[in-house]
């Protein structure tokens, strides 16, 4: 029933985008702790989330692992207090998962855009 | 589905996971605001290419954003933390690496707190930047 479902990938993923996040949090905290070097070694290191194609493209990784990690947070809390939740499981998971692939498509606009654009 | 049942009634029964359980949902609900907006603020209404140091000394020339921040560090810390510690709990399985990692864990979440709080609440732009 639950292996191989949407259950068991809605929790894997939930797992994993979240591991994925704190990772980034992590590192998020210590390039901004580089803006206490003034302007010469900040914009350096802002200028190299802004040109380099990876570090796009790994931004745009980390708004998708933020996007399901919130969708999906809002599905398990309407199934553990929503006393109906549970019978909507699967279909709350299609519409976390719906919600993320469509707030993505401005995200990959603004994100990948100029990298294929130059 | 009666798997989906039980698992609504599968409360943890000890008090600090229990506190834990509903730590998650409640700071989960301040962080769908909290993260989104801070995404959408730096990455959607300001292109990214402008985020630089400028723009940071003028935000933080707010006392709006760096309380917006300081709890936006706090919140996500404490629920990524809590998370790292389940799966911790849940995949090693000796208690030498357990002990190993809690310790890596809290130490990195102590050091890697202070120094972002440090950073939100001491910053002070050079003069002429």
């Amino acid at each position: 029933m639950y292996r191989g479902r949407e259950g068991m990938w809605s929790w894997i993923f939930h797992r994993v985008s979240g591991v994925g996040v704190l990772l980034f949090l992590f590192i998020h905290i210590v390039d901004t702790a580089l803006i206490g070097w003034g302007p010469g070694v900040y914009d350096a290191v802002t200028n190299i989330y802004h040109t380099w194609a990876i570090m796009r493209f790994g931004q745009f990784v980390l708004i998708a692992a933020v996007l399901y990690h919130s969708f999906n947070g809002v599905r398990i809390i309407l199934i553990d207090f929503w006393p109906k939740g549970y019978q909507y499981q699967r279909t709350m998971f299609y519409g976390a998962m719906g919600l993320t692939v469509l707030a993505l498509i401005p995200t990959g606009v603004l994100l990948l855009g100029p990298i294929f654009s130059g | 589905m009666s798997l989906a049942r039980n698992a609504v009634q599968r409360r943890p029964g000890n008090n600090f996971e229990l506190w834990s359980w509903y730590y998650f949902r409640i700071s989960g609900v301040l962080l769908l605001f909290l993260t989104l907006g801070h995404v959408y603020v730096m990455h959607i209404a300001t292109p990214i290419e402008q985020v630089n140091y400028a723009f940071v000394a003028a935000r933080y020339a707010k006392p709006f954003w760096r309380t917006y921040d300081l709890l936006l560090l706090l919140r996500a810390m404490s629920h990524g933390v809590n998370g790292a510690r389940l799966i911790v709990h849940d995949y090693l399985r000796s208690r030498g690496l357990r002990v190993f990692a809690y310790s890596v864990l809290y130490s990195a979440a102590l050091i890697f707190t202070v120094l972002g709080a440090l950073v939100i609440l001491t910053f002070q732009p050079q003069a002429g930047a």
